[in-house]
């Protein structure tokens, strides 16, 4: 996020929500929205294909057809242009790129616009004039927008928007994802990517790599790794041997799960550290036993790039051990065996740490946006927002305040361009997928809650009555979901949460799980699997 | 424009709109209160914090009277003291004496003050509630209405900070009583179990189903951390007893949510104890030594993961084909390759260190990849970090981030 969660949740006039069913993924976030439109009166927008928990707050919803965020996003820019409501001295000083941004938003008249997505044309001038009286907006995204081929589109038309209406860098503005899992901010700025160390420092470019090098004290390869969806393809070509993997599950959480199996079971030797035997379990070679939050000591960083303590309460049940104890005793072997060679006086060459401060220490040196995120000020409360690039920094809740980081702001003006996969003959109806508030993505942890699993305890369909009175389902029947790529069964929940022809289900459950159904197309750029858009047919089963 | 007031003697200046009762506050001087609360708009509904006011009549509400200039405030007179005591015998007038067995004994607004004041339990014939305890079937929130005082907290609560509005009071008089939408199921109500209520109730009316009976405030420690679901961050006080998490409770001063948290937060938690949970390294026969396998076996230090164990423990076995309790154990004589062995670390992690080792010097780093967690902390990902890059020589490392 650019923002912080209080700022926009206190300050902005108009939150524009697109592609998260916030109440549901970020139920306090969600609170929080809420709270800003009933109690001070922020205007609410809310674009989703699907009425959702949020959109009953709304004092607008968009609906619009899946994949069609670009067109939306274009449709809303035209009109703020065509009233002359852009922010001219934002865009004068701040920006470069608008003539051509104006070139391509040119292209999207409300009709043209209501054409793509199927919002009534009235409703898309309004949201603009919404938009351009309650200013500072912030808006919000989550899978959505990134779950698309167009993910990256996707994002550059929300930046796109917000420059126009001059509402980055200021509190209650910008362009604010919503990060999924409590600690996916962190794993990426901690260098859990192929292509960058901690702190976003390019694996690409030789200075940082020299510095590595000093540190860790061995020759760092030059060019990018693979992503997760390349590893599996390269494991199934045997061109990796080898795959160590802790704490996920792609046997569920990844597109084309027949697929995932094939690779997983091709896989020469599969390492996995877990709490519970999961899907993935059962193609592994070696399992270690790991330690759950609260059996552990350290810091995660929220959607919000702000880095708490995690304390720990228990002991882990019985041998079961912390993440960094099971790969510190791996490392000593390994060097003991000749696996590498680091120059003895490398600072941070060896694996001697005494504890978690001494892994503090080593992010601090060598992570400039976390260099001063110091065990000290952690422990005494501290819950600072990143970049803080020393001991006394007092954090960065709002980013791009005074310029971007590339300097200016760049429009870049994008075109409409449909998902992979749409609804033909054979396979007629839409299939969009997401989450509930009771579970978490394969449900490992949320299945095993008693009250968690008790509040949703198997896999829904929603389909709209429609559909289901065309293909003879009734509600609560069992019904055979299939795309070009496998089938589920799962129950019909029949509603109009859905509109006809789109269906929706989650991914939570293994035994129906959504991504059998799923489309592993890509975002060229972002390697992103278009998890909201593929074609389905749907039959009683 | 400051208003100047006098409480107690003292003399004091607090900004105009403040009530009596934050200007005695922010002067270190208590007021008891039972329907107040600081994150919540205040009603005036219990009576307890009243006050003397110079030449006003009777007693005020401190919690809704404003400041003003030149007031005179008594908070301990003869007749505030009356009231609040006369004030504490009705509620107790219609409230078990149960003490014993509540859950929030020792940590109950109402028993402080009762404490406090001296008031003595009245014994009468007259009428009580004989409400049912715990009559929604929701699986989070207990409810027992015996027990609840009317202050209208979790009404507010659920209004103002949840921003639901599943709770009201039906009826007048005796007959008041506290009921989720139209006297229904909370659930049916569009409860989405958040727990704020609760957390926010000051006596045990209503408490947190899942903690029934499994210790008291004081016998749990308090360990503060951040949320392991999602990515808003919320902070939140694990309760600990006997090495066993008891309870959720949220904290004022979490600076992302105060005492916000959603039903993951609050009541997700239960995962971390459940028999599931891998206890020992584990791998597959294929990799070990046979005859040191049938030996370790044999002697009971290894076991065998057997297919039985392996289905029970298998969420989507367990899932689609009952509780895999009915499967026969494989006899042990059934060893195959493939079978999972639960060994000790030492042999685990050698198995993987000798396999790792010989695979980087055979292929280099370009056979190795490695998924990183957005479940682990930044510190374990740091580490796996450098495992990868500095260890295994290759920046193929990478987690579900897009997914
Ligand atoms: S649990 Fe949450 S939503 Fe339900 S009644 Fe209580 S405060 Fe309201
Ligand atoms: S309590 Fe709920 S909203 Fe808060 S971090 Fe946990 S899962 Fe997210
Ligand atoms: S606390 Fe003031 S009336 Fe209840």
């Amino acid at each position: 996020m650019t923002n912080s969660i209080a700022d926009i949740t206190e300050e902005s006039q108009c939150i524009f929500i697109i592609g998260s069913n916030t109440t549901e993924n970020h139920p306090v976030i969600g609170t929080k929205i809420r709270g800003a439109k009933r109690h001070r009166g922020a205007k609410l927008i809310v674009a989703d294909p699907r009425r959702i928990d949020i959109t009953d707050y709304a004092d607008l919803h968009l609906r619009h057809t899946p994949g069609t965020d670009i067109a939306l996003l274009n449709g809303l820019m035209h009109i703020i242009l065509r009233q002359g409501w852009q922010d001219d001295e934002f865009i004068t000083n701040r920006t470069e790129g608008f003539a051509e941004l104006k070139a391509v938003v040119e292209k999207y008249t409300p009709e043209v616009t209501s054409a793509i997505t199927g919002v009534p044309v009235a409703d898309i001038e309004l949201a603009a004039r919404m938009m351009a009286e309650n200013r500072p907006g912030a808006l919000i995204y989550a899978m959505g927008i990134t779950q698309h081929t167009t993910g990256v589109a996707n994002v550059m038309s929300c930046a796109n928007l917000q420059m126009l209406l001059g509402n980055m860098g200021k509190r209650g503005g910008g362009v604010n994802p919503l990060r999924g899992q409590n600690n996916v901010q962190g794993a990426c700025d901690l260098g859990g990517l192929p292509n960058v160390y901690p702190g976003y420092q390019k694996v690409t470019d030789a200075k940082v790599r020299e510095k590595f090098e000093k540190a860790w004290g061995v020759p760092q390869p030059d060019s990018v790794g693979l992503t997760v969806t390349e590893m599996l393809k390269a494991a199934e070509e045997g061109k990796v041997h080898c795959l160590y993997i802790i704490g996920e599950n792609p046997m569920t959480s990844d597109p084309d799960l027949n697929h995932v199996r094939f690779s997983l079971q091709k896989t020469e030797f599969i390492v996995l550290q877990e709490l519970f035997f999961s899907e993935t379990a059962q193609f592994a070679d070696v399992i270690f036993p790991a330690a759950s939050f609260a059996e552990k000591e350290g810091t995660f960083t929220n959607t919000e790039r702000r880095i708490q303590r995690l304390r720990k309460a228990i002991d882990p049940p019985g041998e079961a051990k912390e993440d960094t104890w099971i790969m510190f005793q791996l490392a000593k072997r390994m060097l003991a065996l000749g696996a590498a060679t680091p120059d003895p006086e490398a600072p941070y060459g060896d694996w001697e740490y005494r504890d978690v401060t001494d892994i503090e220490e080593e992010i601090n040196a060598l992570t400039p946006i976390y260099a001063g995120v110091t065990w000290e000020r952690l422990e005494a409360g501290e819950a600072l927002h990143w970049p803080v690039p020393s001991p006394d920094h007092p954090g960065t809740p709002i980013l791009h305040t005074r310029q971007f980081s590339r300097g200016k702001g760049l429009f870049v003006g994008m075109d409409h361009v449909p998902p992979a996969e749409l609804p033909d003959e054979e396979y007629p109806l839409m299939l969009t997928t997401g989450r509930v508030i009771y579970h978490w993505h394969g449900g490992e942890m949320t299945h095993r809650a008693r009250g968690l699993e008790a509040m949703y305890p198997e896999a829904l369909v929603e389909i709209h009555p429609k559909d289901a009175r065309k293909a003879h389902i009734s509600d609560g029947d069992l019904m055979k979901v299939a795309s070009r790529r496998g089938e589920i069964l799962a129950k019909a929940q029949i509603t109009d949460r859905v509109e006809p022809g789109l269906i929706f289900t989650t991914f939570h459950f293994a035994e129906s799980a959504a991504n059998f159904l799923t489309n592993p197309a890509l975002d060229p750029q972002a390697k992103i699997p278009e998890y909201k858009v593929c074609a389905v047919k749907v039959e009683k089963a | 424009m400051p208003i100047h007031l006098t409480i107690n003697d003292k003399a004091i200046t607090v900004p105009e709109g403040a009530t009596i009762l934050e200007a005695a506050g922010a002067n270190g001087i208590h007021i008891p209160t039972l329907c107040h609360h600081p994150d919540l708009t205040n009603v005036g509904a219990c009576r307890m914090c009243v006050v003397s006011v110079e030449r006003a009549r009777g007693v005020q509400t401190a919690c809704t009277t404003p400041a003003t200039e030149g007031m005179v405030v008594n908070t301990m007179s003869p007749a505030v003291v009356e009231t609040r005591k006369f004030v504490l015998e009705m509620l107790l007038t219609d409230h078990p004496n149960d003490c014993m067995t509540c859950e929030v004994n020792g940590d109950c607004e109402l028993q402080d003050l009762v404490y406090d004041y001296g008031v003595k339990w009245p014994e009468h014939n007259g009428r009580r509630h004989q409400y049912e305890i715990d009559p929604d079937p929701n699986p989070f929130i207990f409810i027992d209405r015996n027990k609840c005082i009317l202050c209208g907290r979790c009404i507010r609560t659920c209004d103002e900070i949840q921003n639901r509005s599943i709770w009201s009071f039906a009826n007048r008089g005796f007959e008041s009583k506290l009921v989720a939408g139209a006297d229904q199921l909370m659930l049916d109500a569009g409860c989405e179990s958040c727990g704020q209520c609760v957390a926010y109730c000051p006596v045990g009316a209503l408490f947190d189903k899942m903690s029934l009976g499994k210790g008291r405030a004081n016998q749990a420690e308090k360990v503060r951390t951040t949320c392991g679901y999602c990515g808003v961050g919320c902070n939140f006080d694990l309760n600990v007893r006997d090495g066993e998490i008891v309870r959720v409770t949220s904290a004022h001063d979490a600076p992302v949510n105060g005492m916000a948290l959603c039903v993951k937060g609050r009541y997700g938690y239960d995962y971390v104890n459940h028999p599931d949970r891998l206890t020992r390294p584990m791998v597959r026969v294929k990799w070990l030594d046979a005859e040191k396998v049938a030996e370790r076996v044999e002697s009971g230090q290894w076991t065998l993961f057997s297919e039985a164990e392996q289905r029970r423990a298998s969420l989507s076995y367990r899932r689609t084909s009952g509780d895999g309790k009915s499967v026969a154990p494989n006899p042990q004589s059934q060893i195959s390759a493939d079978t999972f062995v639960k060994t000790d670390w030492d042999t685990a992690l050698n198995v993987v260190a000798h396999k790792f080792t010989q695979v980087k010097k055979e292929l280099g780093g370009e056979a190795f990849a490695l998924f990183a967690s957005a479940k682990c902390t930044n510190e374990e990902n740091f580490i796996f970090n450098k495992f990868t890059r500095q260890m295994l020589a290759t920046h193929s490392i990478d987690h579900c981030a897009r997914l």
